[in-house]
């Protein structure tokens, strides 16, 4: 068994595809891209800025919910994460619902503000933990916000990378395709083809992805910890308590 | 000085919500007005269009499922850990509901626009979704200030101006004026809107227009209709600092509104008995 919990692991994953960031910003109910985020602050060597949509302490703004928007239309964030009841291999994403419009099974949560910091922040980490045909699917019933813009349209922004609960891709930006960058301990080629319903380039051996290092997992279990217990009581205590109470 | 109907009884600060009217209320914990929603509930208006905050969570669920509300603007309806509304989710589902699809920065906008009085507010992002497809009020123009020779796409939004802002606030002062702090969404909201009604926790001793540090964070009287003190008025919901969300509660509300039977004892118990919830 390893010594980390899947939360932990994930974090890592996600702190790893930022790159260098001035400021990092999550949306709300997203315990592990927050995680992430202190995780790159905390090992960064300059001076990081992280904003947690849903917290107190993490969210320093004073000209009310649209003030983040500002921020971002301004070209101050520089990765935001977004997840997406469906995802396809264009990295269009839905958060509408699958069907029909008029008649969906499910109906999703909506849009969020998918539809505006998808554009505008330059590196956006697609982050869904269920990684199945339901969620990643070869094209979306519903485009919250396309993958890709056409030339004219201003697009500073777009994704990145996409991270599920068994691998990690990088999204390339010239061919519109997501590339297998690495598959977490547990899983293999064959299933992730198996279980990923677009088509996405990989070269014939794919690398594992890292476990997380001591140094990593210590401040994950401090740092991490003390500054989202607020925000995530049940993630701080069911992901990030430590060896004793890992996967 | 004040035009302000002070601290009302619910049904008395709810009176001028007729059939039809449109409300905009706020995000999950920043100042729902639960206990005002119970009592719209029980007062049995219809066809109400909600305005979200830009999302909106148990309240729009409550409305949606007691058939209160028949139209949304909401950029989505989540309770967030406690996962979507399951009454919002079986009206979509079965097309009972019209949904006004948006995303959060548009309500924001929208609600600028309505606040200058001005008919349409530009935003970024939104070209290609199909947002467009469902929002025919919407336009795509050409920036008019981009370099001659180039195309520049960009999205108008109508001006959102409800009948009413409904929102829970930490204090109120005698004069009608509602401290909201940092939780400036809300007098936007109020500013756009043709009449805010108010629920507080309770009174400030004093003016707040009067504190240097407490008058930046003041909704002035003016906006305001009316008061009612509502202590814990967005429970079950947290709100602010003051309190947090009540969990069970919500869990609870989440597995019994996953069937029509289940959302009816829950209003019977909750709601429509008005001990248990004033």
């Amino acid at each position: 068994m390893a010594d980390y919990s899947r939360g932990e692991l994930l974090a890592t994953v996600l702190a790893d595809t930022v790159g260098y960031a001035r400021c990092i910003t999550v949306g709300a109910v997203s315990p592990i891209p927050a995680a992430a985020a202190l995780l790159v602050r905390e090992t960064a060597a300059k001076p990081v800025d992280v904003i947690i949509l849903g917290s107190t302490r993490h969210f320093p703004f004073t000209d009310g919910g649209r003030e983040v928007f500002d921020f971002a239309g301004r070209g101050r964030i520089d990765v935001f994460f977004l997840g997406g009841g469906q995802i396809d291999g264009a990295a269009n994403i839905n958060l509408v619902g699958a069907g029909p419009w008029d008649a969906p099974k499910p109906r999703f949560p909506g849009s969020f503000g998918s539809a505006y910091l998808y554009y505008l922040v330059p590196r956006v980490i697609l982050f869904r933990e269920e990684h199945s045909r339901r969620v990643l699917v070869p094209k979306v019933d519903f485009v919250s916000a396309p993958g890709s813009s056409p030339p004219e349209v201003h697009r500073p922004g777009g994704p990145a990378a996409l991270v599920t609960g068994k691998a990690r891709f990088a999204f390339d930006k010239e061919r519109r395709r997501f590339r297998l960058v690495s598959i977490h301990p547990g899983h293999d080629l064959d299933e992730i083809v198996a279980e990923t319903g677009f088509d996405f380039d990989h070269d014939a051996d794919v690398p594992a992805t890292p476990a997380p290092t001591d140094a990593q997992l210590a401040i994950l279990r401090s740092v991490a910890r003390e500054e989202l217990a607020d925000t995530y009581p049940e993630f701080v205590r069911d992901q990030l308590a430590g060896p004793a109470t890992a996967a | 000085m004040t035009r302000t109907t002070l601290f009302q009884d619910l049904d008395a600060l709810l009176e001028p919500i007729g059939d039809g009217a449109s409300i905009v209320v706020p995000t999950e914990t920043n100042g729902v007005a639960m206990a005002a929603t119970r009592a719209l509930i029980r007062k049995g208006v219809k066809d109400l269009t909600l305005v979200g905050g830009p999302t909106s969570g148990l309240q729009v669920d409550l409305l949606i499922g007691a058939g209160v509300v028949s139209t949304i603007e909401c950029a989505a309806v989540s309770l967030g850990e406690f996962g979507i509304g399951p009454r919002f989710r079986a009206a979509a589902e079965a097309g009972r509901l019209t949904i006004r699809e948006t995303t959060c920065p548009a309500v924001h906008a929208a609600l600028q626009a309505g606040e200058k009085g001005n008919p349409f507010m530009p935003l970024r992002g939104i070209v290609g979704s199909d947002l467009l497809e469902r929002r025919p009020d919407w336009r795509v123009i050409d920036n008019p200030f981009a370099s001659e020779g180039t195309h520049d796409p960009i999205v108008l939004l109508p001006a959102i101006t409800p009948d009413f802002a409904l929102f829970h606030a930490a204090l109120a002062d005698v004069h009608g004026n509602v401290w909201v702090g940092r939780r400036r969404e809300i007098m936007t909201m109020a500013h756009a809107a043709g009449r805010a009604l108010v629920t507080v926790e309770g009174i400030y001793d004093g003016d707040l227009l009067a504190d240097e540090t407490m008058a930046p964070g003041t909704l002035p009287a003016l906006y305001v209709e009316g008061l009612s003190v509502q202590e814990k008025g967005s429970w079950p919901l947290g709100f602010a600092d003051a309190y947090p969300t009540d969990a069970p509660h919500m869990r609870a509300y989440v597995a019994a509104a996953k069937s029509e039977e289940g959302f009816a004892r829950y209003l019977d118990e909750f709601v429509l008995n008005r001990a248990a919830a004033a």
